[in-house]
């Protein structure tokens, strides 16, 4: 432990907390803590919705899978990145056009029924809880090694700056720490990037050359190539359908479209989004190859045997204890916006959606909304916290890729079809929501990540289920779950229809009308 | 605050070119996008085609990684656009609605 890194991360607590205190003072009403008061313009929301994206796993997860597993550790860059499409294609828009503040709104802008908004509410939170759970893991991980100090106190730490943020500034304050978080990343990897390059002279074939000498025991297939981790195809395409799909069923990401003012700026954002997310993945090969070149794979694995640390080891090694210490702060930071981006969106599913809604009906006071909200997000701070401590040794990875599947089988079939299906009714939306959730969730149940015969899971035994991302199945699941549903229930007037395809293609609301 | 007439917009015959024009360039667009980035996984496990070289060291795999990221870029400059075109006709119906042309 050194002081540089001691110093460095100082100034980073606070200049975010200066960031909080500001945005506080600006956080008066309910629309300012759930949604900044809706002002973002597209790049500042563009840059917010990349801070909250490139979390702990993008930064330090797939650099080091890069590290360690060469081709396959890139090949979820690609999946996490053509997700945007799907977002920008066709979620954004309608979304913004029809929600106020959360993903329920807009399925409700539809079907009226408070049973609609509560398992909407429910699988968003499912959702966030495991998203945040992961990484919350990762935040104490990493704390742990660089300070040396308990996992548990991190863990602790790392949530009450979390909730200082969230319960202060609300979505103003996260927003601008996540805008500023996103720029320093970009800045550190940039850095790193152009070492690593000027490590090869800036050339790129010989840097693959070199990729190409890299053998160790356990890689089954060059590390150019896919393959040498191992992993059989199907669960790869599992895996893929899982990113690909469940970006736009993130609740936290989705909220992020409610804080601009209507759905142009929702569209221009995903654009800035996919621009910056974009190169940073590009720059992912640079890190992981950097950190595969310059370290031994001894090293790697002996910091994180995930390779977690590949990415803080390679600052160290080109730039010494600043760098290092900066790239620590940037991934400290990372993780925190995204907790706390996570917090709020948790928060307002419960407080806006079961509470405000189906509990009081929308009969609130601003006040009490408010109260509502922080109320909500201070109990999901301290249950994560405390989930987080107990859940230590689950792998970080395999938590994210649930919350991307539950979000990709619960939250986007029945989002699609809101928009997209006339015949759609009320009893579809619920039926699809259940059978996403609750085949997601047993397929995990029965997975290798549950089940696996050598002990190191929960359960003994052989898996019952192969793929250890049930997304192939469990999406279609949702989408079938919610295409009986719909022939189950009774067919609705298609008034309701008439005024969602109205609303959101022509973006029209009482205000354009008002005179 | 008036209420909005939503019936009468979408009976309106510029209301229905506009969502079929919108659909029928959303979605074979979304099927291309969609199969383009299912089909890697499919081929990389299953078929031997990308393991080549393409350039020096470099093999078919990370070139069909690079195109998809040139595949996202390109398709969000094309919505970027095809959706001004949109927003103009959409703004068009809600003037002629808020100045009662629909009458």
């Amino acid at each position: 432990m050194n002081l540089t890194v001691i110093i460095m991360f100082l100034v980073f607590v606070g200049a975010t907390l200066v960031i909080t205190y500001f945005a506080s003072k600006r956080t008066q009403s309910t629309s300012d803590f759930y949604t900044a008061g809706g002002g973002l313009t597209g790049w500042q929301n563009g840059l917010a919705i990349s801070g909250d994206y490139l979390s702990a796993a993008s930064f330090l997860g797939i650099a080091g899978a890069i590290a360690l597993w060469g081709f396959d550790g890139f090949f979820y860059s690609v999946g996490y990145l053509t997700a945007y499409l799907v977002v920008l294609y066709i979620v954004a828009e309608p979304l913004r056009n029809l929600g106020k503040y959360t993903v329920a709104d807009m399925i409700a802008a539809r079907f009226e029924l408070k049973k609609v908004r509560a398992f909407a509410a429910l699988s968003s939170i499912t959702i966030v809880i495991f998203y945040m759970l992961a990484q919350l893991v990762g935040a104490g991980a990493l704390i742990q090694l660089l300070f040396d100090i308990p996992y548990s106190i991190s863990v602790i730490l790392v949530g009450i700056m979390m909730t200082i943020y969230v319960l202060f500034g609300g979505m103003t304050a996260t927003s601008w720490v996540q805008m500023v978080k996103a720029v320093l990343l970009m800045i550190g990897t940039l850095i790193i990037s152009f070492l690593v390059l000027l490590n090869f002279n800036f050339n790129i074939f010989a840097m693959f050359g070199e990729m190409k000498n890299i053998t160790a025991p356990e890689l089954e297939g060059s590390f150019l190539n896919p393959g040498a981790q191992g992993n059989s195809p199907l669960n790869n395409i599992s895996l893929i359908v899982a990113l690909l799909f469940g970006t736009a069923g993130l609740p936290h990401i989705l909220m992020r479209f409610f804080t601009v003012k209507d759905a142009k700026t929702a569209r221009s954002s995903v654009m800035w989004a996919t621009w910056i997310i974009g190169i940073f993945y590009i720059l992912t090969v640079f890190l992981g190859f950097g950190a595969a070149a310059l370290l031994t794979r001894e090293e790697i694995i002996a910091a994180n045997p995930a390779g977690n640390m590949a990415a803080p080891l390679l600052a160290e090694r080109l730039g010494g204890d600043f760098l290092m210490s900066f790239v620590a702060a940037v991934a400290f930071a990372t993780i925190l916006a995204v907790v706390a981006g996570l917090v709020l969106s948790g928060a307002s599913a419960f407080a806006h959606d079961i509470y405000g809604q189906v509990i009081k009906k929308g009969k609130m006071t601003d006040r009490e909304q408010m109260l509502a909200a922080r109320t909500a997000a201070l109990s999901v701070s301290v249950l994560s916290i405390i989930l987080a401590i107990f859940a230590q040794d689950q792998n970080v990875a395999f938590l994210v890729s649930l919350a991307f599947c539950v979000a990709a089988s619960a939250n986007l079939p029945v989002i699609v079809y809101t928009i997209f299906w006339k015949r759609f009714n009320t009893q579809g939306a619920i039926t699809g929501i259940i059978t996403g959730l609750v085949v997601s969730l047993a397929l995990v149940i029965l997975s290798p990540n549950v089940m696996d015969p050598t002990g190191s899971a929960f359960i003994a035994m052989e898996p019952i289920f192969p793929l250890d991302n049930p997304a192939l199945i469990s999406v279609p699941a949702g989408f079938i779950g919610a295409f009986l549903g719909t022939f189950l229930g009774k067919a609705e007037s298609h008034d309701k229809y008439r005024e969602v395809k109205v609303k959101s293609v022509t973006g029209i609301s009482t205000s354009d009308v008002s005179h | 605050m008036s209420k909005i007439d939503y019936k009468k917009i979408a009976a309106q015959p510029e209301f229905e070119a506009l969502l079929r024009k919108r659909n029928r360039f959303i979605l074979p667009i979304s099927i291309f996008f969609i199969i383009a980035t299912l089909i890697f996984p499919v081929l990389t496990g299953y078929t031997d085609l990308l393991t080549n070289e393409a350039f020096g060291n470099i093999s078919w795999a990370w070139i069909y990684a690079f195109l998809l990221f040139i595949m996202v870029w390109t398709l969000v400059t094309i919505y970027m656009k095809r959706a001004k075109e949109f927003d103009k006709e959409a703004d068009e119906i809600i003037r002629k609605y808020r100045e009662g042309e629909y009458e």
